[in-house]
């Protein structure tokens, strides 16, 4: 048998083994960074054209025929009522799923079948969504093409991402601290609720603004349920001078949002249009990334805090 | 420390001479100022308690801690017959893990066939020809005592074998390239009685072929296979002599005192 | 004093069930069981929804028409309902999308899992993140306006609205996704599969790609179909920069409307509830929802398996 451990030979199929290191690690970094200048690109365009237009103004002003007057007013308070309908839809019922499916839930078919569920849901484009709030919510349930039936819509699309996110904050609790809750004789909702919960409070958190973050973003299905793109006015507020002093008139009101008036604007032809659809998707771009990053950072933090 | 040789039947050259040798993680001083021999196609234990550094050490002879950032080698551990520092820096990590095999803890076969497990080292190294392949996987299977268990199905996945035979599975990878040295990490650790048993009696006859260094957390283990055992404690090299020596008749308070079951 | 009262509660109940405290824990128990099944109702509702109006459409439209006409025009007189144009479209961006998703997405795993230093890992994995968490409708923006003129400069003849611009911009929004599963699937693989290979004297890229990859070869299909899901069921990219024209073509270079691009172009119309037109969005909305269910429930079976391994 003829060896195969000749030094000379060696050096040289190691000298061109690394080379193919050397490519590889090249074509790594070159990819990352197409991801990287697709993103400055992307900014630095939004920026150019859009930062012009950004002024006071443009926060305060309606949506116009004209361009250089129209603003993004009634999208901002459209997306601040329509994330408010979602999150308060959304947070609880996902948060209970989560505990339920990761303290309660027996091993049986109907766990299971939630579980695939669930998963499945996350996979489910959102336009389907729309069309569901479309039939549901709109026709079925007769909410109208309101802030009511988007923020629900919405709620349904970001359940599955807050239910993973409490279920994985919960799963990482060792299970010493319920132990030690139970010895003390506590019941399982007094676990939950005393221990289970506090502790995992910021992980799920960080579930719930990476959602909301994405229910911000969405247009597909606010479009699907037919929103109308040119509001010129505000719902009703919430607040009234005489007794009771709130109202939900604005649930069934009319409404748009920054996505999707950034829609309208990118698809008008007018070039004035398309810089005022650059300032908005500015506006959407630094919420979007301020939330997440808040939501990266909060991880960040919690890594490094706990140690179980 | 003083290398002592007495009662060896043959003499023996050195495979490898460990000079002054210090391993740092990080800031941790992991091995302090080790000098040892390695006798040529011999058989040498580590041995010690948990955390004494025996693994440590194990791995400074195929640089396995170049991996991992933050680690730093002091001192020499010279290879024999061309009397190259495999611990310099200008040495490549990549040719010395060629020269020199390692089998782990826990038998850790890729999710390939037997039969690509036992050629990756070979194909590592640009080996194609498949008669060559072929010759030498039957090879390195015949010496690891698989070949007769494994002959009809080499193209099976390596997860479906049992552990000691995928213990096995890794001692034939690391054959299959015709190493200098084999270093086994507590090989039998995680096999039960049985399989302990085939392993160690390969070990053994494999002796005639290829310079060992085992680490193990088995006394009776090292009496039985070893000619040579190193006691470590604490990251230094306590005692090192013939097998026999160190189990009969220690020179070292400490070393009897592990010996015998009194540590600690 | 004090003693006094501990000892009141050390005894205060019987040692036995307490009948309150009972109920009030089967209560909330059924409270929580009822919003994780609500899920199950959501999946239900959807189908529901989808199912009931398609059937109206499939009374109007047989099933064969659907899915064997070559044109679709239900907004015209000459109504014609061939879903094939919508699946050109749809399988026309995906291809693009892929065709950059997947490749820079296994690379960019492969070189944080496998090369990268711990620092630039601790970098690129949150940047990333940020990367897809960009509204698409952004995304659909930079397609429409800066990737289809740049593309102009190249190929002239490219016009206003393509499949081209879609795809890419729609690919490059998937990298991210893709990276990222593909990423965890490859870190899943034990230290010491990693160190036997490199023991036997291999390089990085010989350990990533001979052992790394093979061992984590259900996690990385698993992720690049759950890729190809998005890809299929994207809207806004694909809404704003291909038109929203039905066109049966295999070529990117032409202006075509996917199978959510259409849904998209009706909704923003002024449809009647009941019409056929409102029904069509439903019957093309079911048949996405078979296509991204199907690739969806593989994705998850394969990532079950590499968990199950390891």
């Amino acid at each position: 048998m003829k060896s195969v451990n000749n030094l000379e030979e060696i050096r040289k199929i190691i000298g061109r083994h690394k080379r193919w290191d050397l490519i590889f690690m090249i074509a790594g970094i070159f990819a990352l960074m197409i991801a990287v200048l697709t993103f400055m690109a992307l900014f630095a365009h939004m920026l150019i054209d859009g930062m012009p237009r950004l002024s006071w103004d443009f926060f305060t002003s309606f949506p116009s025929r004209r361009p250089e007057s129209a603003g993004i007013l009634s999208a901002w308070v459209g997306t601040t009522l329509v994330m408010l309908v979602t999150a308060v839809s959304a947070v609880p019922l996902g948060i209970g799923s989560g505990i339920y499916l990761e303290e309660y839930a027996p091993k049986n078919l109907i766990t299971e079948i939630i579980e695939i569920n669930v998963t499945n849901l996350a996979g489910v484009p959102s336009i389907i969504y729309g069309l569901l709030a479309l039939g549901l919510f709109v026709y079925q349930l007769g909410f109208g093409q309101s802030v009511l039936a988007a923020g629900l819509a919405l709620a349904l699309l970001i359940l599955p991402v807050v239910i993973v996110a409490t279920r994985e904050a919960i799963r990482s609790i060792p299970v010493t601290i319920r132990e030690g809750a139970y010895a003390l004789g506590a019941t399982k909702w007094q676990t939950v609720s005393d221990h289970l919960l506090p502790y995992s409070s910021a992980g799920i958190l960080t579930g719930i603004i990476i959602g909301l973050a994405r229910a911000i973003g969405e247009t597909a299905p606010i479009i699907t349920i037919g929103a109308l793109t040119f509001i010129a006015f505000l719902p009703p507020s919430p607040v009234k001078n005489e007794f009771p002093y709130v109202s939900f008139e604005w649930l069934t009101a009319p409404f748009t949002v920054m996505p999707i008036q950034m829609f309208n604007w990118v698809s008008r032809p007018e070039e004035a249009f398309q810089l005022n659809a650059a300032a908005a998707g500015l506006v959407l771009v630094v919420m979007t990334l301020a939330m997440n990053g808040l939501a990266i950072y909060l991880r960040y933090r919690m890594r490094k805090n706990i140690k179980w | 420390m003083q290398i002592n040789q007495e009662k060896v039947a043959e003499p023996t050259q050195y495979k490898s001479e460990v000079r002054n040798l210090n391993f740092y993680y990080g800031e941790f001083n992991a091995l302090k100022n080790i000098d040892m021999v390695l006798h040529e196609k011999k058989i040498t234990a580590l041995i010690g308690p948990s955390g004494c550094g025996k693994s440590t050490f194990l791995r400074c002879f195929n640089r396995m801690h170049d991996l991992y950032p933050g680690n730093r080698y002091e001192g020499e551990i010279i290879l024999h017959p061309d009397d190259v520092n495999i611990l310099a820096s200008n040495v490549d990590p990549i040719e010395v893990r060629m020269r020199i095999s390692m089998v782990f803890q826990k038998p850790n076969p890729f999710p390939k066939s037997i039969y690509e497990n036992v050629a990756y080292g070979l194909r590592v190294r640009g080996i194609r020809q498949r008669a060559i392949l072929d010759e030498r996987v039957e090879v390195a299977l015949r010496n690891s005592a698989l070949w007769d268990e494994v002959k009809d199905r080499q193209h099976d996945l390596a997860f479906n074998l049992s552990g000691g035979q995928q213990q096995r599975l890794c001692i034939a990878r690391a054959l299959a390239t015709d190493p200098e040295i084999l270093l086994f990490d507590e090989p039998t650790s995680a096999l039960d009685p049985i399989a302990t048993a085939s392993i160690e009696e390969l070990i053994t006859d494999l002796k005639s072929k290829v310079t060992i260094l085992i680490v193990t957390h088995n006394m009776q283990q090292a009496a039985r296979v070893s000619d040579y055992t190193a006691y470590m404690y604490l990251g230094e090299l306590i005692e090192f002599n013939v097998t026999d020596t160190i189990f009969i008749k220690p020179k070292n308070k400490q070393t009897e005192d592990y010996i015998t079951g009194r540590f600690g | 004093m004090a003693e006094e009262s501990h000892n009141k509660i050390a005894h205060a109940g019987k040692l036995g069930y307490s009948f309150r405290r009972n109920l009030h824990e089967r209560f909330i128990e059924a409270l929580l069981f009822l919003s994780a099944a609500l899920s199950v109702a959501i999946m239900l509702a959807i189908i529901v929804m989808l199912v009931k109006e398609s059937i109206v459409f499939f009374q109007h439209v047989s099933i064969w028409e659907f899915l064997t006409d070559t044109q679709w025009t239900p907004l015209f007189d000459d109504a014609h309902y061939g879903i094939l144009p919508l699946i050109a479209g749809t399988i026309v961006s995906s291809f693009i999308a892929l065709l950059v998703a997947l490749p820079l997405g296994t690379i960019i795993a492969i070189y944080l899992s496998e090369f990268a230093p711990f620092t630039v890992r601790e970098i690129a994995k949150p940047f990333l993140e940020l990367l897809g968490g960009i509204p698409t409708v952004v995304y659909g923006y930079f397609a429409l306006l800066f990737v289809t003129p740049l593309l102009q400069m190249i190929f002239p003849e490219l016009p206003g609205f393509s499949l081209l611009s879609a795809g890419l911009v729609m690919g490059i929004m998937i990298i991210p996704y893709v990276s990222s599963m593909t990423e965890d699937a490859m870190r899943a693989v034990p230290m010491n599969l990693r160190e036997g290979s490199y023991a036997m004297g291999a390089t990085r890229f010989q350990t990533a790609i001979r052992v790394v990859m093979p061992a984590a070869f259900s996690g990385i299909a698993a992720a690049y179909i759950l890729g190809i899901s998005r890809a299929v069921g994207e809207t806004m990219v694909v809404a704003i920069a291909a038109g929203m024209q039905p066109n049966l073509t295999w070529n990117p270079m032409e202006p075509a409307a996917t199978i959510t691009a259409y849904i998209v172009q009706v909704s923003l119309g002024d449809l009647p509830h009941g019409s056929i037109g409102y029904q069509t969005i439903f019957a093309a909305g079911l048949t996405l929802l078979i296509l991204t269910l199907v690739f969806n429930i593989i994705g998850h079976v394969l990532r079950k398996r590499y968990r199950e391994i390891y």
